[in-house]
């Protein structure tokens, strides 16, 4: 590792004084994949920012990081612009906000070679469609002229690539380049990374032990900017040297443990019965769900769980009556709800609640953590006498892990995770019966994560709360669910136990779904790659609606869309099924 | 309505705000007292005294006009004038703007459409055709003023607060307070109108100036403030014709409706800190 392409040493960053990256020291060689993990504020994106130049004017940075020779740090805009490109070039977390929404793709190809001085006319034109093909992209002459807003998540992410590629840098940088996307995607873009690095050295940022086990020679663990522990990959997975380490790889969901779960009762809460959600786009009708039944029981978690596209906000939208749905019936206790959450009688809307995926958007940023915690009781206990209800409010802070000291506290005084929680108090300050949350974990780091999903647990225990959680972390359903109910394109594909889904996948898309987790074990077979994307509810396939991306699919399932029907402990709706229930 | 981001101490600490908030109030208190201690009256004619220049002579610490009126007491009666059709129209503006902007936006659909279809309506009227068509309606008249700049600046209002609203709407916590069932008069007050202040604020900043501008440019028209009545935008004009003899009567008039439209700007900057939760610590 003489020759090593970068040279990071005893990088300091610091504002006002307080460091957030402290003393870090490190080395990649050419063409090496080198994981860099960390908690979120571990410094991992600042250390990032600060080798492509990009940090803000306030940050204070000391040591030394070099490129090939030539110096990164302290150097001239112009200076760096140089390297940027050609020897260096950065790919973003989230590539909707990295696009130019106004430049078509292409365009902005042809704008870095152009920029850089590497190629420009019809060189440039060519070499832009050439860098669009490497990644995977399908049809690049006719995606060269299209906008990014035109292009899915994943494909963006692949533009944002051939972009930090095309002028065949020494070192790219990744930072979480696969958070913003679904797991099977991720599995895909991973794939693609792989692909590259063959040309390119690689400092891959990320907060997923899972996809540093898969793809990364060597590793580096931060905590709170400094360097924990280094070391190639499968050494590190097989014998930590330093606790965080251990305790991170530990936190890492493990898919093949069962879960302690409380039981649920077999009193049915909530009942849907043919439930069906369309909007109204460019003049057709987009069928978003299209007939879901279940049954929730008191006491019991169903996790659904799909790619972006399959329906799952739409559902439980329509469950709590904030999108009418089109047909269907939703029964409470067996009472039937109305649709529009405003023609729900008081009674029964203190009983649905739901957590949001944003924690700080679903805080009012002008009021108080105690009037945000205590608004539903205003509401619906509006003779409640002052000391109540703050001691109400109170007890469900507490409940939730956050103290008194909270409830003057406005949102922007809140962490992700603290406000997670007031959101959470919210949403239980009426002891409704039913919980949903959407994604309301996404946003949370791993430990803070385990405490929300514990507190949820208690509160089930507690009070026999039924929750109808959605997620595309099956680590989480795996740890929380008692049912898993895999949707595709509006339809349920499969419902089954938690135990049975997770040992018998039944449906291959909720195979694929499981082999797509990054599974935080550099010696695990890597399961091959679901190809594709979710397809346009506007046109839904003919058949079975998974047959084009199904590697199982034959000439049947083109023809016959299966429904949901009852194959061993499992509901699945595949053609195939009871073949692969013998096999297995 | 409860801001719980506001509280007055805040209000008071805040630098800009103390600081302009007290130049316009001590220009207030001037232009209101002043007039009633000098011993000038703001309509005497005196040819005697044609365009003085600013002394101790007969008390006429700005000088005097062509018609030898004081230019103090005329200038302070202007101040009065402009500050209240600024104020007064900002506030016309802001309340009309205000609710018809959160309600279509906030209740949508149909009702949106409906609203916004008058507002687009009322645009398309030409301003000086509609001011002119109020004066021969109703004749020359102080109030009428108010009610044109007022009646053109809720449009630009409403729109803002519009489209405010609908981005709010997407917001969860909207969501979470229809989903417990907050009344929607409720979620206008608590949830809405306390994330709108904001830009509210900032878009009345420029509405002051706005609408002292166009009083100044009506008055110009003879369509606004009559002689021997006045206002800083009359007075502006009057001081151009004499600017080369007697360049008092431009620079003192003139000067003053600077600094009075510089004092909102800062005051605007200041408030919106002051309104917004996310600076208090």
């Amino acid at each position: 590792m003489s020759q090593a392409i970068l040279e990071v040493d005893s990088l300091t960053i610091a504002y006002d004084g307080k460091p957030v990256v402290d003393g870090l020291t490190f080395e990649v060689a050419p063409a090496e994949a080198v994981g860099l993990v960390g908690e979120s504020g571990s410094g991992k994106t600042q250390t990032a920012l600060a080798l492509m130049g990009l940090l803000p004017a306030t940050a204070h940075v000391r040591g030394s990081a070099t490129l090939g020779g030539e110096k990164l740090l302290g150097r001239a805009e112009a200076e760096l612009d140089a390297l940027r490109a050609r020897r260096i070039a950065m790919v973003f977390q989230d590539p909707s906000l990295a696009l130019n929404p106004y430049l078509r793709i292409g365009k902005q190809l042809r704008l870095i070679l152009e920029r850089h001085g590497i190629a420009d006319g019809a060189t440039a034109t060519r070499r832009a469609l050439d860098a669009l093909a490497s990644v995977g992209l399908p049809d690049p002459d006719r995606q060269a002229r299209a906008f990014p807003h035109q292009l899915s998540g994943g494909m963006r992410q692949r533009v944002m690539i051939a972009a930090a590629l095309i002028g065949e840098p020494d070192l790219l940088i990744a930072d979480e380049p696969t958070t913003a996307l679904d797991v099977t995607v991720q599995a895909q873009i991973l794939a693609l990374l792989e692909e590259v690095r063959k040309q390119t050295a690689l400092l891959l940022i990320t907060h997923d032990l899972g996809v540093v086990a898969g793809h990364c020679e060597r590793m580096l663990v931060l905590e709170h900017g400094r360097l924990v522990e280094s070391g190639p990959t499968e050494r590190v997975f097989a014998a930590p040297a330093h606790a965080h380490t251990e305790a991170l790889i530990a936190a890492h969901p493990h898919l093949d443990k069962a879960p302690a779960l409380s039981r649920p009762a077999a009193e049915e809460l909530l009942t849907l019965d043919g439930i069906r959600v369309s909007y109204r786009a460019h003049g057709s009708r987009l069928k978003a769900v299209n007939g879901v039944e279940l049954a929730l029981k008191k006491g019991e978690t169903v996790a659904i769980v799909g790619e972006s596209g399959s329906g799952k906000s739409s559902l439980v939208r329509a469950v709590l009556g904030l999108v009418p749905a089109d047909a269907g019936r939703l029964c409470f206790l067996g009472e039937e709800l109305s649709h529009e959450v405003s023609a729900r009688e008081t009674a029964t809307r203190r009983e649905l609640q739901m957590v949001f995926q944003d924690p700080l958007g679903s805080l009012n940023p002008q009021m108080r953590v105690a009037s945000i915690v205590a608004e539903p009781l205003d509401v619906h206990e509006p003779g409640l006498s002052g000391t109540d209800r703050r001691r109400k409010v109170v007890n469900r802070l507490e409940q939730v892990g956050l103290d008194a000291s909270f409830v003057e506290r406005f949102p922007h005084e809140l962490s992700g995770g603290q406000a997670q929680r007031v959101a959470i108090a919210r949403a239980l300050v009426l002891a409704p019966s039913v919980l949903v949350c959407d994604e309301a974990l996404a946003a949370l780091d791993g430990s803070v994560r385990e405490q929300v999903l514990n507190v949820l647990k208690d509160v089930q225990a507690n009070t026999g709360l039924a929750i109808l959680f959605i997620s595309h972390d099956l680590g989480v359903v795996r740890t929380l669910c008692h049912r898993v109910l895999v949707m595709y394109l509006g339809r349920i594909v499969e419902l089954a136990d938690n135990d049975v889904l997770f040992s018998s996948p039944l449906h291959p898309y909720t195979r694929a779904l499981l082999d797509a987790v990054p599974v935080a074990d550099p010696t695990a077979e890597r399961p091959p790659v679901l190809g594709g994307e979710v397809p346009s509810p506007l046109s839904p396939p003919a058949g079975c609606a998974f047959h084009p991306r199904c590697p199982q699919a034959v000439e049947d399932c083109r023809q016959h869309a299966p429904g949901l029907r009852r194959v061993g402990a499992t509901d699945v709706a595949c053609l195939r099924a009871s073949e692969y229930l013998a096999k297995a | 309505m409860s801001f719980e981001g506001l509280t007055l101490t805040r209000l008071a600490t805040n630098r800009t705000v103390r600081v302009s908030g007290g130049i316009i109030a001590a220009i207030a208190v001037v232009a209101i007292v002043a007039p009633l201690l000098s011993p000038n009256h703001y309509m005497a004619v005196n040819f005697e005294a044609v365009l003085q220049p600013p002394g101790l002579a007969g008390l006429h610490l700005f000088g005097t006009d062509d018609l030898g009126r004081d230019q103090f007491v005329r200038t302070m009666m202007g101040v009065r004038v402009t500050l209240v059709v600024a104020i007064v129209a900002s506030i016309v503006s802001l309340v009309i703007g205000v609710i018809y902007g959160a309600v279509a936006g906030y209740v949508g659909g149909r009702v949106d459409a409906v609203m916004m279809r008058f507002v687009d309506t009322l645009y398309a009227m030409p301003f000086i055709f509609f001011v002119i068509l109020l004066t021969v309606i109703f004749e020359r008249n102080f109030v009428l003023i108010f009610v044109a700049i007022g009646a053109i600046n809720w449009l630009d209002m409403a729109r803002i607060v519009r489209g405010q609203t609908l981005s709010l709407k997407e917001r969860p916590f909207l969501e979470a307070a229809r989903l417990t069932g907050v009344p929607t008069m409720a979620i206008i007050r608590r949830h809405i109108a306390p994330n709108l202040i904001g830009i509210v604020i900032v878009y009345v900043t420029l509405t002051i100036p706005q609408a002292i501008l166009v009083e100044s440019f009506l008055s110009f028209l003879g369509l606004g403030i009559q002689e021997p009545e006045t206002s800083l935008g009359s007075l502006v004009d009057l001081g151009v014709d004499h600017m080369e003899s007697s360049p008092w009567m431009l620079i003192i008039p003139g000067g003053l409706l600077a600094v009075i439209l510089l004092c909102f700007n800062f005051l605007g900057d200041g408030l919106r800190d002051v309104f917004d939760a996310r600076q208090s610590r």
